[in-house]
């Protein structure tokens, strides 16, 4: 039985549905900060900036996310791997998720799942899952926020710094994931071929930001990050190929 | 800081997680009352403490180290549309980096808030697409030409990123990326979201110090 195709119609209306949602809640909150910053005193320009700025950038990691849709779909389809990663979903979630509760019936996540009570045992787990956050910041938030303001009005200056100091707390972790390289579908890309993306985007935005600077080609501002993001990512289609296999594969010993 | 403007948003806020809540709890339900198929509260819990215990310190360390960075209407929105590390968090970056506003300013909640709400309607855009198009799309994102492009993402999302704020910030940043590359080498094994507020504390750290001895 292939569920997917037996409840497509069913399952692809509430995906419709939250999908709605989620446009509706965005835009909402778009314009309730769009006017707050326009009552601040920004210009429309640089609000609207942001928008196609942040539009443009999320192009290419959301095409990864429809990859974890494929991973997942081997399994239960399309429509419910759709619906999760819309929501709260991440890409680190939903796959152990979803093959926490398929371990229950005895399946794994590579096949399809055709028994009905795993299906939907799947769907809860995924779903009840990721609540916590949905609960805790309703909770926790505004008094969070309250101790960062409380924080923020004893020293305005480190403030700042503090801020700048979280930023780059998780760009060197991702700095060090950089060296880690990964697999992918079975097949190893070694921490060259990842460090190798990590220098090609960091060179590719210095260019970036001597051609937005020094040549004042300032509608490139919009596309600084995606196109060195883009070039490092076709570049490492070329190291994969070009270098050989032991070196594109080689991990720091103890690596994955 | 504008009182007014953060009550408001924790309000909504409130309530659009509230709608959430019962609007995600229809997925399943949905699904078992279709299927006729409901498990019993030890199949569920068989599968879920192993999820809970995993994933519940992560989400309470999520929530201290993005909600900062995201601001008030950044976390409301973001938590709900989830993707954070590998999307909605580096984008508020970027656009705040870009607009040259103050982290953690009003302006920076602005510039945030706006971010985050754009970047997940265009995710929830292109999964339609996707879905739609499924037959059509796939195979070319699904290649093997180009399956080392995007088994390397994430490198080549912060390598980018990192280097412009690297640049500004040289004097904190040296400390927490050398931990960074050898904790790698170290314990390879390290989850990001141990490593994330690891690394944060070590940076704050850090900056502190220099701060205090008037290094910058």
């Amino acid at each position: 039985m292939n569920l997917d195709y037996v409840k497509n119609n069913l399952l692809f209306l509430v995906g419709c549905i939250v999908s709605v949602f989620i446009i509706a809640q965005s835009i909402f909150f778009i314009n309730k900060a769009y006017q707050q910053g326009i009552s601040i005193g920004m210009s429309k320009k640089k609000l609207n900036k942001v928008i196609t700025q942040s539009a443009i950038f999320t192009i290419v990691p959301s095409l990864s996310i429809l990859l974890t849709i494929v991973t997942l779909s081997k399994a239960l389809g399309l429509n419910l791997p759709w619906i999760r990663l819309s929501i709260i979903g991440a890409i680190t979630y939903e796959v152990p998720a979803a093959t926490s509760a398929a371990q229950v019936f005895g399946y794994g996540i590579g096949s399809s799942i055709n028994s009905p009570l795993a299906f939907a045992t799947i769907a809860w787990v995924m779903t009840i899952g990721s609540f916590l956050p949905l609960i805790l910041i309703p909770l926790f938030l505004e008094k969070l926020q309250g101790r960062i303001e409380k924080f923020k009005a004893k020293d305005k200056k480190f403030s700042e710094i503090f801020m700048n100091a979280l930023f780059l707390g998780m760009i060197a972790s991702f700095l060090g994931y950089g060296i880690a390289g990964n697999t992918s579908n079975g097949v190893v890309y070694g921490s060259i071929i990842s460090i190798l993306c990590l220098l090609t985007s960091a060179l590719v935005m210095i260019i970036m930001g001597y051609l937005i600077k020094v040549k004042k080609i300032t509608w490139l501002e919009n596309f600084a990050l995606p196109i060195s993001m883009l070039v490092a990512m076709g570049m490492a289609i070329v190291y994969y190929n070009v270098l050989p296999t032991e070196i594109a594969s080689w991990l720091i010993p103890g690596l994955l | 800081m504008n009182e007014k403007y953060y009550k408001q948003i924790h309000f909504y806020g409130r309530l659009w997680m509230f709608c959430a809540l019962l609007l995600f709890i229809a997925i399943p339900l949905t699904i078992s009352l279709s299927l006729d198929a409901w498990p019993t509260f030890g199949e569920f819990i068989k599968g879920y403490l192993p999820i809970l215990t995993l994933f519940g310190p992560i989400a309470i360390i999520e929530i201290l180290t993005y909600s900062p960075m995201l601001g008030v209407g950044g976390t409301y929105l973001g938590f709900i549309t989830g993707n954070l590390s590998n999307l909605k968090v580096p984008c508020a970056i970027n656009a705040m980096q870009n607009a040259e506003v103050t982290p953690g300013s009003d302006e920076a909640e602005v510039v945030s808030t706006i971010a985050v709400g754009t970047s997940a309607t265009v995710t929830i855009f292109i999964l339609f697409l996707g879905v739609v198009g499924f037959s059509q799309i796939m195979p070319i994102l699904n290649s093997e030409t180009l399956a080392p492009a995007f088994a390397n993402l994430l490198p080549s999302l912060f390598g980018g990123l990192a280097v412009v704020f690297i640049a500004k910030n040289v004097k904190i940043a040296v400390v927490p990326i050398i931990v960074a590359l050898t904790l790698f080498v170290i314990y390879p094994g390290i989850p990001v979201s141990i490593l994330i507020p690891l690394e944060a504390l070590i940076s704050i750290g850090v900056a502190w110090y220099l701060y205090k001895k008037g290094k910058i």
